[in-house]
């Protein structure tokens, strides 16, 4: 085995360490705080990609994967094994997630400067510097966010696995929440907490049958996947009352949900689009390249289970799949009629994260995997893209301000314009309609950001995304007719709204003057762009399926020449899809056609004033779209609503009825039997004392005049004393001798 | 030969004398020496018995007796000490004005 693999361990390191320097020593230098954070992932990227690449030349990891144990815990009758792993699988997730972390990080040097929503007058200190008042604080979150995404690939155990999920879990609600004075962000935090826990508390579930029903009990994937256990978890059934079924479908239903939670899908997907009010950063990192997919990567990890679930042609894995192409197909939709620079992004992570969620349901572990690296590398290239055109668009919108060129009137109107398609605020930096023209403002980001767009649309050959998606629906076309369906039109529909957002963004004229005063963002913010994209068109190099004319035997399939050895390890059924020419033109026409489509209607740019060309032509459909299918609504009628209620009778219960009362009763009854006691005190005990005391008094003034002093006084004491004693004790003693 | 009742009675004899003056005298000198009194008395029947008992290899009472005198001459040492300085600060030798201890 290789050397270097001992490191894996060493990984999630270096950010813990910075997050503690931040939090501990630096936190009153925001610069040498963000040099820390940017220090710790970066020694993270070099020892991950130490691993990761030894590991890619390693012929050998395939078949005896490493796992080590650092340290055990006794629980009772098990040792929980705390420890590393290192497989294909996380292997390649360690070439993906620090490198986008260091990326991230160096752009949010530049990113977090003073926000808008704050008054500088109440943060003079930070205003004067030029950034985020909480700036320090902010690098120490996201370090704390690294360690639990570097901890998460490197578990070896389901139970380090969840801590880390739980980490992140915390990371994503505090950074969601990180302008917390903004309501939106507040409710946002909390909303984003409050589902995932749904999803994490059905995973936690999903975890104890698990590590209950295993043979031997164990949560270590060495364990859990040996042949024997997973033979056993198909083979034996729970009872649930209705229908008996097996425990493999249990286990993997209920680690489903934690995904569902956690990668946003349908119906837990409400959280990621409002957790768009954190900082872009962190929409780039947590909520589009990393966390979200960590619950991806959690059924990659579980995959031997879900495997042995689709062998048995069990509901759980129709469910994966279900979830998964409905959710590619509803959020896609959705995408294509926002606004929101960014909910246009969050909306499209959800579709394609049921793009990969879809494909483990049909057992296309390689595709999966292929689409969550390079879905990582083009979404946080978007994200960033989208939030230094943000920042352009303020920066234009101050400029405006500065050198008046809005009359007054017109420049402080904040209030909202009320327009059938959607109401929009003039000031707002992030709604898509006050852009346009801004490639040639900022050329960078423009550029960077056709690329990342490019991608997700699946650009025929020249783009990863293409590839992935490729494969994706290669797998889908020979398995299931319904899901490859649904992930074509899903495919369509991206096309169009990335075709949407790039012409809406960049092309054509500038509709507002902050559009038209808009400047590229600095160079912290434009490198990391760069620097992604070339991933985002080489990485799909990596997969270009064998049998593909021309290019097939250039590439050949490295990706599934590396992994599937080591799906044959973990016992995952390697699928060999033929060749099929259908889908590989379905999936170049879908992209195609959807970016002209989209040229089409878009192409022409939005006049001011003018709606939506869609809306004009599907109406109600594209509000039903636009209105995200009421589903905010419908929970806000039902389970928030219920909750509500519930939480009030509860309050009333509490406050009004049984339980105040109660304590208030107890209280009285407290202090009315305190006054007694000490009524009590007073005369009883009191008396007692005082009397004990008074008569001690009154005994030592008599006996005082015993003590006269006089020697001689006492010596007569003496002396009678002892003729007492000689007439009552010695005189007995002598007379019994005689 | 003068029978051991006649140095009982003696030794019986100066012991009260000494336990009256110890009691009943005034001068804390005078008291001194009643103590020296039955102190002796008690050194005469310790010899007394000694002379009559049945093994008179046996030295314990006259060493005991040498004992008893060596152990007065210390305490009359020490006493006569404690007058003095009680002398010097209360101008007064007489027991019953010394009552500092009075409760």
């Amino acid at each position: 085995m290789n050397p270097i693999f001992d490191l894996t361990w060493l990984v999630p390191l270096p950010p813990a360490v910075a997050c503690a320097l931040i939090i501990l020593v630096t936190n009153r230098n925001k610069s040498l705080s963000s040099v820390i954070a940017i220090a710790g992932v970066a020694v993270s990227l070099v020892i991950g990609w130490a691993v990761a690449f030894s590991a890619f030349v390693d012929h050998d990891l395939a078949h005896h994967p490493v796992n080590a144990t650092l340290f055990s815990i006794p629980t009772g009758l098990t040792d929980i094994d705390v420890g590393y792993a290192l497989d294909p699988a996380n292997a390649l997730m360690l070439f993906m997630v620090p490198f986008l972390l260091v990326m991230i990080f160096v752009y949010a040097r530049g990113y977090m400067t003073f926000p808008h929503h704050l008054k500088a007058a109440d943060f003079p200190e930070a205003h004067a510097e030029g950034k985020d008042p909480r700036y320090s604080r902010f690098m120490a979150y996201i370090s704390l966010f690294a360690v639990g995404m570097l901890g998460l690939v490197t578990s070896n155990n389901l139970i380090t696995f969840f801590v880390f999920w739980e980490i992140m879990g915390l990371c994503s609600y505090l950074l969601i929440g990180f302008w917390f004075e903004k309501e939106s962000a507040k409710k946002a935090a909390f909303k984003a907490f409050v589902t995932t826990r749904i999803g994490d508390a059905l995973l936690f579930i999903g975890m104890m049958v698990l590590y209950i029903v295993s043979e031997p009990s164990s949560l270590s994937f060495a364990d859990l996947f040996s042949e024997d256990n997973l033979y056993e978890l198909g083979r034996t059934y729970a009872n649930l009352g209705f229908r008996e079924v097996t425990w493999v479908s249990i286990i993997t239903f209920l680690i489903l949900c934690g995904t569902i939670g956690k990668s946003a899908q349908f119906p837990l997907h409400v959280w990621l689009p409002d957790a768009m009010e954190g900082p872009t950063p962190v929409s780039a990192m947590i909520h589009a390249a990393t966390m979200v997919s960590a619950g991806v990567f959690l059924l990659i990890r579980m995959y031997p289970l879900f495997d042995r679930a689709l062998h048995l042609t069990s509901t759980s894995t129709y469910l994966v799949a279900g979830v998964g192409a409905f959710t590619a197909l509803f959020a896609a939709t959705i995408a294509m009629a926002q606004w929101d620079v960014k909910r246009v992004l969050a909306y499209s992570t959800i579709s394609q994260l049921g793009y990969m969620v879809a494909a483990l349901g049909i057992g296309a572990y390689v595709a999966a995997l292929f689409h969550l690296l390079t879905h990582a590398f083009f979404k946080a290239l978007l994200f960033l893209g989208s939030g230094s055109v943000i920042h352009g668009m303020e920066h234009g919108h101050e400029h405006a301000h500065a050198h008046g060129h809005d009359s007054g009137a017109d420049e402080h109107a904040s209030g909202l314009i009320q327009r059938p398609d959607g109401s929009l605020d003039p000031n707002d930096p992030q709604d898509m309609r006050n852009m346009g023209g801004l490639l040639r403002k900022m050329p960078v980001t423009g550029w960077t950001f056709i690329i990342g767009g490019l991608a997700l649309s699946g650009f025929p050959i020249i783009t990863a995304g293409f590839w992935s998606k490729d494969e994706i629906l290669a797998v889908a076309f020979e398995e299931n007719s319904l899901v490859f369906l649904a992930l074509a039109i899903a495919a369509f529909c991206t096309a169009f709204y990335t075709m949407r957002q790039m012409a809406l963004t960049f092309f054509n004229r500038g509709r507002t003057e902050a559009a038209d005063h808009a400047s590229e963002s600095t160079r912290s913010m434009t490198l990391p762009l760069i620097l992604i994209s070339f991933f985002a068109i080489t990485l799909g190099w990596i997969g270009i399926p064998a049998a593909f004319p021309v290019l097939g035997p250039i590439g050949n399939n490295w990706l599934g020449h590396f992994l599937e050895p080591f799906m044959e390890v973990i016992h995952i059924h390697v699928l060999h899809p033929e060749f099929n020419v259908v889908p590989l033109l379905v999936s170049v026409a879908v992209a195609l056609g959807g970016l002209g489509l989209g040229w089409l209607v878009y192409g022409k740019g939005l006049p001011p004033g003018e709606t939506d060309p869609m809306y004009r032509a599907m109406g109600p459909i594209w509000q039903i779209f636009h209105r995200k299918y009421f589903v905010d609504e419908l929970y806000d009628a039902t389970v928030v609503r219920l909750s509500n209620f519930v939480s009030s009778f509860c309050a009333s219960i509490d406050a009004r009825w049984i339980i105040d009362p109660l304590v208030n009763l107890v209280g009285k009854a407290g202090v009315w039997l305190s006054a007694l006691a000490a009524a009590a005190d007073h005369l009883l005990v009191d008396g007692l004392v005082n009397l004990t005391a008074n008569f001690m008094r009154w005994c030592g003034g008599v006996l005082t005049h015993l003590q006269d002093g006089k020697v001689q006084a006492y010596l007569v004491i003496a002396m009678m004393v002892l003729g007492i004693w000689v007439v009552l004790v010695g005189m007995p003693i002598v007379l019994t001798l005689v | 030969m003068v029978p051991l009742q006649a140095y009982l009675t003696l030794a019986a004899f100066i012991f009260s004398c000494g336990l009256y003056g110890a009691l009943a005298r005034r001068n804390a000198i005078a008291m001194l020496m009643a103590v020296e009194l039955m102190l002796n008395a008690v050194n005469i029947n310790l010899v007394a018995f000694w002379r009559y008992g049945p093994n008179r290899d046996d030295l314990a009472g006259q060493t005991f007796a040498i004992f008893v005198i060596a152990v007065a001459a210390a305490e009359v040492a020490v006493g006569l000490a404690l007058i003095i300085a009680i002398y010097r600060s209360r101008k007064t030798v007489y027991l019953d004005e010394i009552d500092l201890l009075q409760g």
